[in-house]
């Protein structure tokens, strides 16, 4: 299964196998990461699941629809030109070694 | 409750349990969990259709919108073989692609971004109340907290004009009391709804909203052409149904668990930060939208069972929130729980519009309790209002102590 690293604010980094098809969201809510709410469920509704993507790795990732472009202006902490929602990221073999920032905040 | 095993009309377990019915109301969890048990689908041969009560298939029924429509109505009403008793609503009772035109303006009107322009004002609004309600002491949590609070804000959010805002309860209770079967609950709504309906469709119209709300934000979408001047108003009107009295009972729910559960109000106390999470758990916990209907647009088999084409199917929204096979310790109110997946708000394409202005509203309004108010008791009789879709109280006597 890929990889995923999800970085929290204090820099602490947590290592995560999710299985191919499932949003980075889900499969870090489901394996107890703190710091992503996703209080709509992965419904692209609420903008709680926000991350910061290395930048390098941007372009390995679906595009962004217009739904999570707009949502993306009302995140809690500030939106950068690598943010995206993590319910919208389909875990595919090549994110395999994703690294995902976690905001400060979420709501 | 009797289940047998085989029925005429469908291979599913069957159930003669009324769930729309006032016993039902008083006590849905029991009941609720025998449906659960009985399978994944079951039949209600009191109303010949067939419902899901399981988390699984709730949730997959929500996110289905291509078998399970909404167009057909929400209800037990079937749109296809009976007039709607209102003009269609444009986001609830349709479909993809018509559903997401009218939708998309609504998701702009209160988007995230919308609700941070709200929260300051969202906020001091709550803290009055908080405050004005400890100066009493003594007072019902229901009219004077769970509504007081939402009508407090809402209205004005929405740009309502001032005169006749006492319709909008009402008006809310007919919507929801209207997906019912034909009871007693139904009939009577309808037969005393033309007031409301009148002055809602009046509300609802560009010159009586105020400018800078929801209501003329929907209304300058036709400006660009996402919507047509027609459709406008029947837009805000969506708000009047499902913005005020859905946050109602999502409030009072809230209220009436953290003075259910001394536990959980101390752990609110002691991090006000919670309040957000207190909220949303309740909303699991309570489910104050308790069921909504989808119709069936092929022959589709729901765990095993096939169900045919052009049949309602009813969602337990409040069981599937509560079933142990999704949730630990379902029966607990938690406010330290994921909650997330849950389906108070619904799920999928149709899930509720209004969820961040009602996180919003639930957040300070929680907030601002716990870093004033220091005990909740609950001082005389609880009684429960009873509605076909809602679940909430009518009256919770309390007395605070900061």
């Amino acid at each position: 299964m890929p990889n995923i690293v999800f970085v929290h604010p204090d820099g602490a980094r947590e290592e995560l196998e999710i299985a191919e098809g499932t949003s980075l969201m889900q499969g870090a809510t489901a394996q107890g990461i703190d710091g992503i709410v996703a209080e709509c469920g992965g419904n692209c509704m609420c903008a709680t699941c926000h991350v910061y993507v290395e930048p390098s790795q941007l372009a390995l990732l679906p595009a962004m629809s217009e739904e999570e472009d707009a949502l993306l202006d009302g995140t809690a902490s500030e939106r950068q030109p690598n943010s995206r929602l993590s319910c919208q990221i389909s875990v595919t073999p090549a994110l395999d070694g994703l690294l995902v920032n976690l905001p400060e905040r979420q709501v | 409750m009797s289940i047998a095993r085989t029925v005429p009309g469908s291979r599913a377990p069957a159930s003669d349990v009324d769930p729309f019915s006032i016993e039902f109301f008083e006590d849905p969890h029991r009941i609720h969990g025998e449906l659960r048990e009985a399978g994944p689908v079951v039949w209600l041969s009191r109303y010949r259709v067939h419902a899901v009560a399981r988390y699984a298939e709730v949730h997959a029924v929500l996110n289905d919108w291509r078998t399970f429509c909404s167009s057909r109505g929400v209800g037990m009403d079937d749109y296809a073989t009976g007039k709607p008793w209102r003009p269609r609503s444009l986001v609830l009772e349709t479909d993809p692609p018509e559903h997401d035109r009218a939708r998309a303006v609504l998701n702009k009107v209160l988007s995230p971004a919308a609700m941070k322009r709200l929260r300051e004002g969202f906020t001091a609004a709550a803290e009055r109340k908080v405050d004005e309600l400890l100066e009493r002491g003594s007072f019902d949590a229901i009219p004077d907290l769970a509504e007081a609070y939402p009508l407090s804000v809402f209205p004005d959010a929405l740009g309502m004009p001032q005169e006749g805002r006492e319709h909008v309860l009402p008006y809310a209770a007919v919507v929801f009391n209207s997906f019912g079967p034909d009871n007693d609950l139904r009939r009577e709504a309808l037969a005393d709804a033309a007031p409301h309906m009148a002055w809602v469709a009046e509300s609802c119209q560009r010159g009586s909203l105020a400018p800078g709300g929801f209501g003329a934000g929907i209304h300058a979408a036709t400006d660009t052409g996402e919507i047509t001047p027609e459709e406008a108003p029947l837009l805000v009107r969506s708000l009047f149904s499902a913005g005020v009295d859905t946050t109602v009972n999502g409030i009072g729910a809230a209220v009436y668990c953290l003075a259910r559960f001394p536990d959980q109000w101390r752990k609110l106390r002691a991090e006000p930060s919670l309040a957000r999470a207190a909220f949303e758990e309740a909303v699991r916990f309570e489910s104050p939208v308790q069921t909504f209907f989808r119709t069936t647009t092929r022959p589709v088999e729901i765990g095993g069972v096939e169900v045919g084409e052009g049949e309602k199917v009813l969602m337990f929204l409040g069981a599937a929130n509560r079933d142990p096979r999704r949730w630990e310790r379902p029966d607990e109110y938690d406010i330290a729980r994921r909650t997330s997946g849950h389906v108070g708000f619904g799920s999928g394409v149709h899930m509720c519009v209004g969820q961040l202005l009602a996180r919003l509203e639930g957040e300070v309004l929680l907030g601002a309790m716990a870093r004033k108010i220091d005990s909740i008791e609950i001082t005389g009789p609880v009684r429960r209002r009873y509605n076909n879709t809602l679940r909430g109280l009518a009256s919770l006597p309390i007395t605070v102590e900061a």
